[in-house]
């Protein structure tokens, strides 16, 4: 199994660091790795929980959480962007 | 010169404009917008002291170029460029530049307001206010991804989960080529 580079941005960034390494299953969504991510304690959780509205990347395209991400990818959890 | 320009520093339009327009006599219409720092924010008594505006190095200008890619295509845009400021910025700074070139207003005027709309609800920046009672995150609003829907985009930042976001997507896209909305 591969592990994969979790970056954080914003208010995410505050609560769980910039970046973080998770185990990548084969095949695994991104939805899978978010649930993976809230199962890892409290804080997690009240983040990432589902409810709120956390948008993801993978290897910096914006992506929905039905893409498979595979063990080279470069993903991202982060707040609604709020630029411009 | 490039496109896009991720910077601390600030920019003048006058200049940019210029450039842009540098060689091409065929341009017949620029047209341009800025963002900059109120002091208060809606819907908040507190003034605004500062705000920081953090971004995703590396996606920031690769997702705005794919917007300027895809305004080129839906708009007969000459050329166009897009600024946009990281750093602790102050009430009255300017954040962000969009500048299009064509041959007439029509293309230009709606060229500008696609790339905002398209910025304000994809590109990877965060602002986070300071004000008398600390520092908070800035909200993203309903009414950029509405804003944003209007042009057939996702428009679904805000949505709560991407499952809402590919419905949003679905229905957007929907609405714009369908008479039945």
């Amino acid at each position: 199994m591969a592990a994969v580079t979790i970056r954080y941005f914003a208010s995410l960034r505050e609560a769980l660091g910039a970046s973080e390494l998770i185990e990548l299953g084969a095949a695994q969504t991104l939805g899978q790795l978010r649930d993976a991510l809230i199962a890892r304690g409290p804080r997690h959780a009240a983040v990432l929980a589902r409810g709120r509205a956390i948008r993801c990347a993978v290897n910096q395209v914006m992506a929905d959480e039905t893409v498979v991400v595979t063990g080279s990818a470069e993903v991202a959890f982060f707040p609604p962007v709020t630029g411009g | 010169m490039p496109r896009v320009s991720i910077q601390t520093a600030d920019f003048d339009l006058s200049t940019e404009v210029a450039a842009l327009r540098v060689g091409d006599a065929g341009v017949g219409a620029v047209a341009s917008f800025i963002g900059t720092v109120r002091d208060r924010h809606s819907g908040v008594a507190a003034e605004v002291s500062a705000m920081e505006l953090e971004h995703y190095p590396g996606m920031t200008e690769k997702a705005i170029e794919a917007m300027i890619d895809e305004a080129f295509r839906r708009f007969e845009l000459r050329a166009a460029r897009v600024i946009h400021r990281v750093g602790v910025l102050q009430p009255g700074d300017q954040i962000v530049l969009v500048v299009v070139a064509s041959v007439h207003r029509g293309q230009a005027f709606q060229g500008c307001e696609f790339l905002m709309d398209y910025l304000k609800t994809q590109a990877p920046f965060w602002k986070k206010e300071t004000t008398p009672e600390g520092a908070h995150w800035v909200d993203a609003r309903v009414a950029d991804d509405k804003a944003a829907a209007r042009w057939g985009l996702p428009g679904a930042n805000t949505a709560e989960s991407t499952s809402a976001a590919s419905a949003a997507a679905a229905a957007a896209a929907a609405a714009s080529t369908s008479a039945n909305s």
